[in-house]
């Protein structure tokens, strides 16, 4: 059989994304996003991003088949996000992917998104040379808005294994409302990034969350970000109070230091710990120039494989969900059928579900 | 003949035909379950009537009012539905469906229709009759209101359920007579909850 042709829909937080792959190769990514919307709210509010999803599928779907020129008859299977996100958000994908299949007779996948993530690094564009493909293990480092985790992927589609994330805000939401703090827009992520610049990251010294003694006996791997936050809002609300200028340069700098700091440091943790020379990144919050510098630095010291996925494929995308459809439906794996719902809680060691 | 979908309510999924009537219909009416039971009810309408895909003339889709998670996975799944299989959509206002099926029923005269709008409020429409094509003539709403701010007027009925078959038979009435609405816009009846609240102080 020649790779499989797969349409995957991602709707679990505030882009809908419809992706086409033919095994590895990309042939399509339409991306729409609703987050110019929730910038008022300083973060994605649940129901207009659920709003936004439903307008903005169907001309995705259309986008997608276009671009890849293909037509729904001509497809293998259909694979949709069933989970972890935003309830609401995901059943519109759910229905959407459900319509689809019936009325089309394909096999539907319901696919976990975070592994996903990790699946985005098989994909390269038509004519581009292919990717090399996940050498297994690997750890991957997802960082986003919604979410902060860090896995060991021995195998994509049979076994993952959670080894942390984050105990109360993802990442993404950190940059979020620190910009806020600072009186920058949304989102944050591109804003501290500029506000950085120029600024001494070794100004502050902000607290890095669960990297204490005692926390890593239960924490290791385990990521905290609130405590940092309301460190940053403590200290410059101490100098607006003082009647001192705040220097955004030198928090955002320090701010943005913590927070590639402690994932850089767990992730290479982990990759020691379980004698894995290879790490991947995904998520949006890998746009951060920091972070991927970072990155790069403690990658080489310790003679770790670094692999980032284009920037396209590492925000929240309908490929990715593909990629992974693509690889089930390669492995024989049974579809899912048509009776699963939106999961907002998924477990990542469910890969698909049934 | 065709497919009609509403999840204003519980999930209903049907198909009919103008001249044969209904062919097959499913609902479940578990008002939280909508993304689950969705492509079972479809596939099983499609095996139960014998319908080809293809020999569907379009899709209907409740477009409610009804509460707005599950309302978007019936208009997502026959939007999908109708692209894959190359029909049309038909959006009809779900509370007209209750509607005719009263009047078809045998019921006349004036007709409040009314369906939970959750927080203490009803989604209601106000009817007169069928007018000369057979499509019930909604005189006010859809809207929402608190119960006792719901206007009175004929019979009332409290409706739990929106019937697929009846949207199905009125969006075939309407494309029949040229009237059938292109418009998808779902009948959210409320603006999306959002509170902006300022940066919050950390020290006293
Ligand atoms: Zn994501």
């Amino acid at each position: 059989m020649s790779a499989p042709l797969v349409l995957g829909i991602e709707t679990s937080c505030d882009e809908t994304g419809v992706g086409i792959v033919r095994g590895r190769e990309l042939l399509a990514n339409i991306i729409s996003s609703s987050m110019a919307e929730h910038a008022r709210f300083g973060g994605v509010v649940p129901e207009v991003a659920a709003r936004a999803h439903l307008e903005a599928l169907e001309p995705a779907l259309r986008a997608a088949l276009d671009t890849a020129g293909v037509a729904v008859a001509d497809l293998d299977a259909i694979a949709v996000t069933a989970g972890p996100g935003l309830a609401g958000a995901l059943m519109v994908g759910v229905g959407a992917a459900k319509g689809l299949a019936v009325a089309s007779g394909k096999p539907l996948y319901g696919v976990n998104h975070l592994i996903g993530h990790v699946g985005a690094d098989l994909l390269r564009p038509t004519g581009e040379p292919p990717s090399p493909g996940l050498d297994e293990p690997t750890v991957a480092l997802l960082v986003s808005g919604g979410h902060t985790s860090l896995l060991l992927v021995r195998d994509l589609i049979d076994d993952v294994e959670l080894l942390g994330e984050t105990i109360d805000d993802a990442a993404g939401e950190a940059f979020d409302k620190v910009a806020r703090i600072l009186g920058l827009p949304y989102p944050g992520g591109p804003e501290i990034d500029r506000a950085a610049r120029g600024g001494d990251p070794t100004a502050i010294r902000f607290p890095r969350g669960l990297t204490q003694h005692r926390d890593l006996e239960r924490h290791r791997y385990d990521f905290s970000f609130s405590g940092l936050k309301t460190s940053v809002a403590r200290w410059v609300e101490k100098r607006a109070d003082a009647g001192e200028p705040v220097p955004v340069a030198d928090v955002a700098a320090s701010f943005r230091e913590a927070v590639a700091d402690v994932l850089l440091s767990k992730a290479v943790a982990a990759c020691l710990d379980t004698g894995t020379s290879r790490l991947l990144l995904g998520g949006g919050v890998v746009a951060n120039a920091r972070v991927r510098a970072l990155a790069e630095e403690r990658c080489a010291a310790a003679g770790i494989a670094l692999r980032i996925p284009p920037l396209s494929l590492c925000t929240d995308n309908g490929a990715m969900i593909a990629s992974v459809g693509a690889r089930l439906v390669a492995a024989g794996h049974p579809p899912s059928g048509l009776a699963f719902g939106a999961d907002s809680t998924l477990p990542v060691t469910h890969v698909q579900v049934v | 003949m065709l497919l009609a979908i509403d999840s204003s309510a519980g999930t209903s999924v049907a198909v009919v035909d103008r001249d044969y009537g209904v062919l097959a219909s499913r609902s479940v009416l578990d008002p939280l379950r909508h993304a689950e039971v969705i492509g079972e009810l479809l596939a099983e309408v499609l095996a139960e009537s014998g319908a080809d895909v293809s020999a569907l003339s379009a899709v209907a889709v409740g477009l409610g009012p009804g509460p707005f998670t599950g309302l978007r996975v019936g208009i997502a799944a026959g939007r999908a539905f109708a692209l894959a299989a190359g029909k049309p959509v038909v959006g009809v206002v779900s509370h007209d469906a209750i509607a005719l099926a009263h009047y078809a029923g045998g019921g006349w005269g004036e007709l409040l229709v009314t369906t939970d709008a959750r927080r203490r409020e009803l989604y209601w429409s106000h009817y007169a009759g069928l007018d000369e094509l057979g499509v019930p003539r909604r005189v006010a709403g859809p809207a929402v209101a608190k119960p006792d701010a719901v206007p009175a007027g004929g019979r009332r009925i409290d409706a739990t359920e929106v019937p697929a078959e009846s949207l199905g038979l009125l969006a075939e009435r309407l494309r029949a007579s040229g009237r059938a609405s292109t418009g998808l816009e779902p009948l959210y009846l409320r603006s999306p909850d959002v509170t902006l609240a300022a940066p919050k102080r950390v020290t006293g």
